[in-house]
């Protein structure tokens, strides 16, 4: 379905189908799985919708959060999920119709912290797993990042691998290298912070955190939303066939490969 | 309303608790994420598993100080490790003992750090005392008045 003012958003539940314009309020249901069962009907192109349960709505964006504080990774995941973006995403909207609804796929509701999937992790190197780089190996099986990420925000004082050390493999990484990097401090350290950034952190935050520093983690996020929907664009753009759930994310052979790795699906 | 007098005595507690420097913003940020977020029970959630981790914290550090030869260093990255969460949550006091506490580390001192940690333990135990009150009386309002938080 082609509305004139842009594709259609179609979700299934069990029993229902029902349709939105990516326009309207959306749905905003908390917290939003990473779901594989969206489906999207655009350019005359149908996909068939999954008959099994699909969630209410999808996560738009994604935030790896890494710290081995407990108390520390509640708080930062409920500061994502709490954070509102108010008329962020219609600046976006119109962003995305100048190039080519990159964005379409944003909730219109200017409301960030609902559409925010957090995954938060206590170490390092279970960050590293979580982004398919494992330490023995010098670059990914997969030369596709399996579950999207559009943030890593990260302690830097962490036992073993430290927030720095979990920068510079992010950053040495081809496929990882673009994901938006965000260091935690509880010490301000002006030479730890200037080290940071010349590694590639984009923003450094001092500890407490508070939700008027989420704000600033929003330029990152939407500029990896966009550079992944352009890039999903291209994918689906050069597939002939229709778009099976998980072909743009992963080889099959990847499954053999490594059957233990519990990994989020996301579409 | 059977409420009144727990809300009071609640907002009673949570004022002194400011006011002695307790708690500070941060608290309030807690405080303010469960309003926000339409999500109750997380400041209950996060004290206690501040508690739970500051515990844990302050019983490595006293085995720590029991050891024939002291590693400061070990001792210094788990006072920092509390001083991080308790500043995380709100937890003033408790902050300023640790940072005290980092002194005494930086000095290489047993009888300052073994001074320090009987200061930070009472600061905490204070504290959680505090917080169980606040989290009971939260629970009793909310069994009147189960719509509001």
């Amino acid at each position: 379905m082609m509305l004139p003012d842009g594709p259609i958003l179609v979700e299934s539940i069990p029993g229902k189908i029902w349709s939105k314009s990516a326009r309207d309020p959306a749905f905003h249901e908390s917290p939003p799985v990473l779901s594989s069962h969206r489906s999207t009907i655009r350019g005359g192109r149908s996909i068939s919708l999954p008959s099994s349960m699909a969630v209410a709505t999808e996560a738009q964006f994604h935030v790896l959060a890494v710290d081995d504080s407990l108390p520390d990774r509640k708080l930062i995941e409920r500061l994502l999920k709490t954070s509102s973006f108010q008329g962020t995403t219609r600046f976006s909207l119109l962003l995305a119709a100048l190039l080519s609804q990159l964005l379409w796929g944003l909730a219109s509701d200017g409301r960030f912290g609902s559409v925010c999937a957090v995954t938060a992790v206590d170490s390092g190197s279970k960050a590293l797993e979580f982004l398919g780089l494992h330490d023995h190996e010098e670059s990914p099986i997969s030369d596709q990042l399996d579950v999207a990420v559009n943030l890593i925000i990260t302690d830097y004082c962490m036992p073993g691998m430290t927030g720095y050390d979990l920068l510079k493999k992010i950053k040495e990484s081809s496929y990882l290298r673009d994901i938006p990097v965000v260091i935690m401090s509880s010490d301000n350290i002006p030479s730890r912070i200037n080290r940071c950034l010349e590694e590639g952190a984009d923003e450094f935050l001092l500890k407490p955190v508070r939700l008027s520093d989420m704000s600033k983690l929003k330029p990152h996020i939407l500029k990896s939303r966009c550079k992944e929907h352009y890039e999903q664009e291209q994918h689906l753009q050069s597939n002939s066939s229709c778009i099976s759930r998980d072909s743009h994310k992963r080889k099959a052979a990847d499954d053999e490969i490594l059957p233990s790795t519990i990994r989020p699906r996301h579409c | 309303m059977a409420a009144a007098p727990l809300r009071e005595q609640l907002s009673a507690l949570l004022s002194s608790m400011f006011s002695q420097g307790l708690v500070d913003e941060q608290f309030e940020q807690l405080q303010m994420l469960q309003d926000e977020g339409g999500t109750p029970g997380f400041v209950a959630e996060v004290v206690t598993l501040f508690c739970d981790d500051a515990e844990r914290i302050i019983a490595e550090i006293a085995t720590l100080l029991e050891q024939p030869i002291v590693s400061f260093d070990k001792v210094d990255a788990f006072v920092h490790q509390l001083k991080g969460s308790s500043a995380s949550v709100g937890a003033q006091k408790v902050k300023f003992t640790c940072m005290q506490f980092r002194q005494f580390c930086q000095e290489k001192s047993r009888d300052g750090c073994l001074m320090a940690l009987a200061v930070v333990r009472n600061e905490f135990y204070d504290l959680r005392n505090k917080f169980q009150t606040m989290l009971q009386l939260e629970q009793q309002i909310q069994a009147y008045d189960p719509k509001q938080q």
